[in-house]
């Protein structure tokens, strides 16, 4: 039986995946929108088809704006497969997923990564006991199941993300016992000469005041430059310590929300085995895209936040102009419509640009948090701590594949996802090498665990076309 | 450790945890539902026995695996709560009991 066919598929229903979707639907594209989660919206809209008005209402207007995304892509003329796992993508780019427990095949001949961000790790002591999530997490719970935390809770970090939740939050009645921010003083200085370019987006810079002074005005205790976190506590997270200014501080709380900005998800892109460069300003690693997403490999283009962190409007521009590319590669559009198309999308990604570096600087992570103390577990899967990775280092290993081979860093469920950028750095830190250099770990097929179940149960897939051997180191 | 905001129009459910009869919500995540209901830790690790329970709620982390209606090491927070769900919390690592 032939495979399903399309001109174009999108991996990732959040703001770029489903303007890219939307872009290709509308040039006439066989266009196929694919996620993982049972609607669209991503993270940052996440349930927005589901969640109800007094949380919209509490998550506001930024939240709201995906309302319309979901709203324009039910009625556009595309496929669009939910609660679908893409888990392989052959050479040909043939994808390979699960959905309802059944296997299904599909082949497209442009493929768009539009999987976002996650939120980079923050390893220290005590971080793994039940009690302790993400800043994000805690959104997540109000987005997709209008939850809150009921008991005192404290966040620490930093980033727009972190202030962000702590507002909404207090809009929620949660009652917050603390606001610990890690960003050293020295980050403002290196953050002044991006102002005048922030100014130029004051919409983004008065937000976050609006965030500060209401934070400020309901006196929750505010702690600033705290350093060396470590969190309290034996089948639960009890309290959080940290030095301030030199002074030890213990915070007791029910929650702790941790929070050090978010970084580029590149699972899928690794596995994709494109080109990725180290961003010494988001330290993080990003896939080497030109301006129409493309990567190194033909046919595979990145957008959105998977491809830099630069938020969701800025992620709609990008995937409009990653689908612009696909539909120029398949011979859709010429050059001079591609052009005209493109400028108003590029004149948005430049607007929306202005406020990065500033925020980069003056919310980039602290020295001790990428290069945690010995005991911090920074494997969270196979529990291999900090020190385990610097032996590793000391016994010869020259970056996280051997580092994974002899420790077993990375070969947990989560496949080096909470690990993979710790891992980098304290290597990168041990060995005195730039991060890279050190690399990242291979990521092989499948892109998460499938049951052997569904696999057996499958039915053979149509003949494949002649393919590369595999790789075998 | 989580509640739902007061005046959900979203309709009550009941599933089971290890037996238990807990209450829910339709549309909730099971990590939310679990988290709702108090339930913690979620899990043991298998390499040595530590509590666990979510961190990111987006499929990240792994650490709010469960059974889910006899299936292993489902990501709760990816599977939407049903009526009647029977839902067991892991023990750490799998044995296999001699013949």
């Amino acid at each position: 039986m032939a495979l399903p066919s399309y001109d174009l598929a999108v991996i990732g229903a959040g703001p770029a995946g489903i303007a890219a979707a939307l872009t290709a639907a509308e040039l006439g594209l066989r266009t196929l929108l694919l996620d993982e989660q049972a609607g669209p919206g991503g993270q940052i809209y996440r349930n927005i088809t589901g969640a109800a008005p007094a949380v919209a209402d509490l998550l506001g207007p930024d939240y709201r704006h995906g309302a319309g995304l979901a709203k324009r892509l039910a009625a556009a003329p595309l496929d669009t497969r939910f609660g679908a796992l893409v888990w392989d993508v052959d050479a040909d780019l043939t994808l390979t997923g699960t959905q309802a427990g059944t296997v299904f095949q599909a082949r497209a001949a442009q493929l768009i990564a539009a999987t976002g961000a996650i939120e980079r790790a923050s390893p220290v002591p005590g971080w793994t006991l039940p009690g302790v999530m993400n800043a994000g997490a805690a959104q997540i719970a109000l987005k997709a199941s209008g939850s809150v935390p009921s008991g005192r809770v404290v966040l620490a970090g930093g980033g727009p993300l972190l202030l962000l939740v702590a507002t909404q939050l207090l809009d929620a009645g949660v009652e917050l016992a603390g606001l610990v921010e890690t960003a050293p003083a020295a980050n403002r200085w290196a953050a002044l000469p991006h102002l005048p370019a922030a100014l130029g987006a004051a919409g983004y810079l008065l937000k976050g005041w609006n965030m500060v002074r209401r934070l400020r005005a309901a006196r929750i205790p505010w702690h600033r430059a705290a350093a060396d976190l470590r969190i309290e506590g034996s089948r639960r997270a009890t309290a959080l310590c940290f030095s301030e200014r030199g002074c030890g501080r213990r915070l007791e709380a029910d929650l702790f929300l941790l929070h050090h900005g978010v970084v580029p998800n590149t699972q899928l892109t690794r596995m994709l085995r494109v080109e990725h460069d180290w961003d010494p300003a988001q330290l993080a690693w990003r896939p080497r895209l030109d301006q129409w997403g493309q990567t190194s490999r033909a046919g595979i283009r990145v957008a959105g936040d998977g491809a830099r962190i630069a938020g969701a409007l800025s992620a709609e521009a990008g995937g409009a102009l990653a689908a612009l590319g696909a539909a120029h590669a398949v011979g859709r559009i010429g050059d001079a419509e591609l052009a005209r198309r493109a400028r108003p999308l590029r004149a948005a990604l430049a607007a929306h640009w202005r406020i990065r570096p500033f925020l980069d600087a003056l919310y980039r992570p602290p020295a001790w948090l990428l290069d945690p103390p010995d005991e911090t577990i920074v494997c969270r899967c196979e529990e291999v701590s900090a020190g385990r990775i610097r032996e590793m280092a000391r016994l010869g290993c020259q970056g996280p594949n051997q580092t994974k081979f002899f420790s077993r860093s990375g070969m947990g469920p989560c496949q080096g996802r909470m690990c993979g950028l710790a891992v980098t750095q304290i290597l990168a830190a041990a060995l005195d090498q730039p991060p890279q250099q050190v690399g990242a770990y291979r990521i092989r097929p499948p892109l998460k665990p499938v049951p052997l179940a569904v696999l057996a149960a499958s039915s053979p897939p149509a003949a494949a076309p002649e393919s590369e051997p595999e790789e075998t180191t | 450790m989580f509640k739902t905001l007061p005046g959900s129009a979203r309709r009550g459910i009941t599933f089971s945890v290890d037996g238990r009869e807990l209450p829910a919500r339709e549309g909730d995540t099971v990590a939310a539902a679990l988290l709702n209901a108090g339930v913690l830790p979620f899990r043991h690790t298998p390499v040595s026995g530590a509590p666990r329970a979510p961190l990111c709620l987006m499929g990240v982390c792994f650490d709010c695996l469960v059974e889910v209606d006899g299936r292993h090491n489902v990501q709760a927070c990816m599977e939407q709560v049903r009526p009647g769900m029977q839902v067991r919390l892991g023990a750490g690592a799998r044995r296999v009991e001699a013949a």
